[in-house]
């Protein structure tokens, strides 16, 4: 065990964990953070996107001992943000979720595009979101609520 | 399981039902519908529990602070059911619609499917069996708080009106349904109801926006992944890599010696394996200690199933009869067919998996003679007995829990429960302490249970009319029924979730011949979504295909033409189709075809289009046109939802890599490396959903969309390359 200073969301925490632990776990059980979630643990799936400082980032395989100072910013922190909020607020606006599961890492993905490329093409979409993987494949209203965000976004 | 429907319809009409009322704790109208069921267990089938004792037994509870709650008696796993429920029980109710909160109701006998007759989600039953239900649960409430307004202003029920969780009176008077709702609890439950007419809806056939959006977007809400109770602990399972295999041996010295490790011992896992359980503090823990044991495995006895070898058998057992399906006109007439009338065609699919974005987990907490669980179960019937036994305690000492589900298509309705078994014996081991088992992806990926391997060999005459004259079909494939409690479902043999949309085609077809072979197989199955449609309608619908091509037919006409009067709803879904989509078919790009097809899964009828180009030596899906007859359209935004989304699920089996198979017993894929489904772009870039007007009753929307979509994008590829594609999964596409 060691001990970590992070900084989640702007606030700071301390956790004692392996150095192994994935950020994703630390985040779950450690900080009880759930909202981001485990869907693969290799990187495939893109459940677990958290924004490590600014860049979007799969927390499933980033041991915390790697981490560094680096903030970390998670979907819980997204009603606060000015471009999370247009986005999820899309997201309910065009009924996107079904199960909802992938919904979390689906948005942390879309934002960080939007933060980087306001008004992507459709190439631009399939490029930052083809890592994501949606079992129900609600991407056809993935496509649009980001569309409509990018224009509530001008 | 569409077939389970068909033997309990009858069963419906025998079965009684009553209400009860009673006043509550919290105060207001608790209206609860009591199911008299008959006993499965005479017909062969599971027992059911005991009388519930199970709080809370109530459908709709009006409350005094004016907030309706309605229990809905189905997993909400993506389908929407937990927002279409509720808005058929609103609208009879005339409640405020923005004061409806759903909750998903723990497993209890009053909650059972009121046509399957055990606690599920399945068959795409949800709206199907529970719309009456629903409608008279909410009319029969609001007949009591009408009841109770009319009395306070001594004028006759039938003399007010309500709207908005209000009742008017005939001189301007008016209550809220939530100053009447402690009175109207003393008020007697109405025999009978009128419901209204579907002119009178309000919320039902209207776009309503799901009640579950929000904290799906804010990762606020809870899945039962992230359970998390005081004290609880984590546990996985080192599983055997052959079906069945058992632990010889176990060295845990290193797992034991990992800070946090708080036992590891050896349980009972499916089809009469062991493997080894590991309980630590946190998941992580767990999963590195699993890393760490050494097992020896004993595999002695155990059938190591390989999928090439399947392959070769069950081509050659294609070859031959199997148990009698269909068998209809002349049985000989294909074999007096001219080789030049004749098409020949093998198909081939793979095992399937569900893999559903939740990984699969159940909590348990073992507490003298009583125990609580936490699932997201399509099964809560079958789960929560299962982990009674497990216990030894009676079904109604296990509290379950429904939890809101990550996805499932078919992987939580498990009729031997083995998640929930495990579980069960880990927590039995650490009495008082909760524990949360969780499969990981490698776990759900090599965990069996998939959409079961099929070949189908078909032999097609074409008669002088470019029509279909004689048809031999033999299907290869494990049941799904077999040594489950729905064998009794089985009719000589035959399981019908292995033949359907093929047995019970609407094409018109005059000597039509349809057997079967159910190998036994060490790879336990399960059904997937749309279970037997996934590849029968893949089957039929590129013969058709094929069909209308070499006739040099239209493809929407040689289906309207080939189909039954009687198939009502797919010959108005190919209208609709032929209208919404004629128009672009028409003026399709230069590399680009349209491919069609339709098919009737579940009581609704679909016909899809699609446009499709070659990319990268894969199919590119640029648009989707659907059009959907599913009688009543209860939530017609989750209808096009489910559709949008339904069809990219349906693509899983034309990925390259959207199979498992087997070597030598071991499952050759781990994870979503590879095993892979469809991503962003491998789906349709835009999907147009039409449904048909109905006055009809509603039939099911979640499997439908599911097996239409593989047939017309490989139907467009024929367009473009030539050549039929007859086996899956789809490795590469290219024109010769």
């Amino acid at each position: 065990m060691a001990k970590y200073q992070l900084n989640i969301n702007g606030q700071r925490k301390e956790v004692s964990v392996d150095p192994s632990t994935p950020l994703l776990w630390v985040l779950r059980e450690d900080l009880k953070m759930t909202g981001t979630k485990y869907g693969c643990g290799v990187s495939a799936c893109g459940a677990c996107t958290v924004h490590v400082a600014g860049v979007a980032t799969r927390s499933c395989m980033l041991p915390i001992s790697l981490l560094g100072d680096r903030p970390v910013v998670t979907i819980e922190a997204m009603k606060d943000d000015p471009v999370g909020r247009v986005v999820q607020d899309a997201w309910v606006e065009q009924d996107v979720v079904q199960c909802g599961y992938c919904q979390s890492g689906q948005i942390m993905t879309a934002v960080a595009l939007l933060k980087h490329t306001p008004r992507p093409t459709d190439t631009n979409i399939d490029e930052s979101m083809g890592g994501n993987i949606c079992r129900c494949a609600t991407y056809v209203r993935i496509r649009e609520a980001i569309k409509v965000a990018s224009q509530k976004l001008k | 399981m569409s077939a389970a429907t068909k033997k309990t319809d009858d069963q419906q009409l025998n079965r009684r039902s009553f209400l009860r009322v009673s006043a509550t704790a919290a105060g207001g109208l608790l209206l609860a519908l009591t199911l008299d069921l008959p006993a499965t267990a005479q017909e062969g089938g599971p027992p059911n529990p005991q009388q519930k004792n199970y709080p809370p037994d109530a459908f709709v509870h009006v409350r005094p602070d004016g907030r309706v709650i309605i229990q809905v008696n189905r997993l909400e796993f993506g389908q929407g059911v937990q927002t279409a429920l509720p808005m058929i029980l609103a609208d009879e109710l005339d409640a405020d619609w923005s004061q409806v909160v759903a909750e998903l109701a723990p497993a209890a006998d009053i909650y059972k499917d009121p046509v399957f007759g055990i606690q599920m989600v399945g068959g795409s039953g949800s709206i199907a069996h529970s719309f009456q239900q629903y409608r008279e649960l909410g009319a029969k409430t609001r007949a009591m708080l009408v009841a109770t307004a009319a009395k306070r202003w001594n004028v006759a029920p039938d003399q007010c009106r309500t709207e908005q969780s209000v009742v008017h009176g005939p001189n301007g008077q008016s209550f809220k349904y939530s100053e009447l709702a402690i009175d109207a609890s003393r008020q007697p439950v109405p025999a009978t109801v009128r419901l209204k007419n579907p002119s009178e809806f309000r919320l039902v056939g209207k776009k309503v926006r799901r009640l579950d959006s929000r904290p799906k977007c804010d990762g606020s809400l809870k899945f039962g992944l992230d359970l998390d109770l005081p004290g609880m602990k984590v546990a996985v399972v080192a599983h055997p890599p052959v079906f069945g295999a058992k632990v010889r041996s176990f060295d845990d010295h290193q797992a034991r010696a990992t800070e946090g490790v708080r036992d590891v011992f050896e349980i009972p896992v499916t089809r009469g394996g062991t493997g080894v359980a590991i309980v630590a503090d946190k998941f992580w823990t767990a999963k590195r200690a699993r890393d760490l044991l050494k097992i020896e495995w004993d595999f002695n006895g155990v059938e190591r199933a390989d999928s090439s070898e399947l392959r070769e058998r069950y081509k050659q057992l294609a070859r031959t009869a199997g148990l009698k399906s269909v068998a209809r006109g002349d049985a000989k007439a294909i074999e007096g067919i001219a080789a030049s009338n004749l098409i020949v065609a093998e198909y081939e699919f793979q095992y399937l998996p569900h893999a559903p974005m939740e990984p699969l987990n159940t909590t348990v907490r073992v507490d003298g003679d009583r125990a609580e669980a936490w699932a997201g179960s399509q099964f809560q019937t079958f789960d929560q007995m299962a982990i009674a036994e497990v216990l030894g305690l009676k079904p109604e000492q296990v509290t379950f829990h429904t939890e809101m589900a990550g996805g499932g298509f078919g992987r939580r309705a498990v009729t031997d429960s083995h998640v929930q078994r495990e579980a069960a014996q880990i927590a039995r081991r650490l009495r008082g302490t909760p524990v949360k088992l969780i499969w990981t992806r490698e776990d759900d990926i090599r965990g069996g249970y998939y959409r079961p391997m099929h070949v189908h060999r078909v032999e097609v005459g074409i008669g002088a009319d470019g029509m279909p004259s004689a048809w031999r079909h033999v299907i290869v494939g494990q049941s799904l029924l077999a040594g489950t409690p729905f064998a009794m479902m089985m009719k000589d043999g035959v399981d019908n979730s292995s033949v359907e949309g093929v047995s019970d085609t609407h094409y018109n077809i005059p000597n039509f011949n349809v057997s079967v072979h159910h190998p036994a197989v060490n790879v336990p199955v399960l059904w997937w979504r749309s279970v037997g449609h996934t590849h029968s309608a893949y089957v039929m619908e590129t013969l058709i295909d094929e069909l209308a091509a070499r006739a040099k037919t239209d493809p929407i006409a040689y289906r309207r033409k080939l189909l039954k009067p009687e198939a009502k709803k797919l010959l108005a879904a190919l209208d609709l189709l032929e209208a919404k989509s004629a128009a672009w078919r028409r003026k399709l790009p230069k590399g680009h075809a349209a491919g069609i097809s339709c098919h009737e899964s579940f009581g609704t009828g679909v016909a899809c289009a699609v446009d499709v180009s070659i990319e990268n030596k894969r199919p590119k899906i640029h648009r989707v046109t659907v059009a959907v007859d599913c009688g009543i359209a209860v939530n017609p935004l989750t209808v096009e939802s489910q559709f949008q989304a339904g069809v990219g699920f349906g693509l899983s089996q034309l990925m390259a890599k959207g199979a498992i198979t087997l070597h030598d017993g071991l499952v050759e894929q781990r994870n979503f490396d590879g095993y892979v489904p469809p991503y962003m772009p491998d789906a349709p870039v835009a999907v147009d959903v039409h449904i048909v007007p109905s006055a009809e009753a509603p039939s099911g929307c979640g499997e439908p969309p599911v097996p239409v979509i593989s047939p017309a994008v490989v139907n467009a590829l024929a367009r473009l390359t030539g050549k039929r594609y007859r086996s899956l999964p789809l490795v590469t596409v290219q024109a010769d």
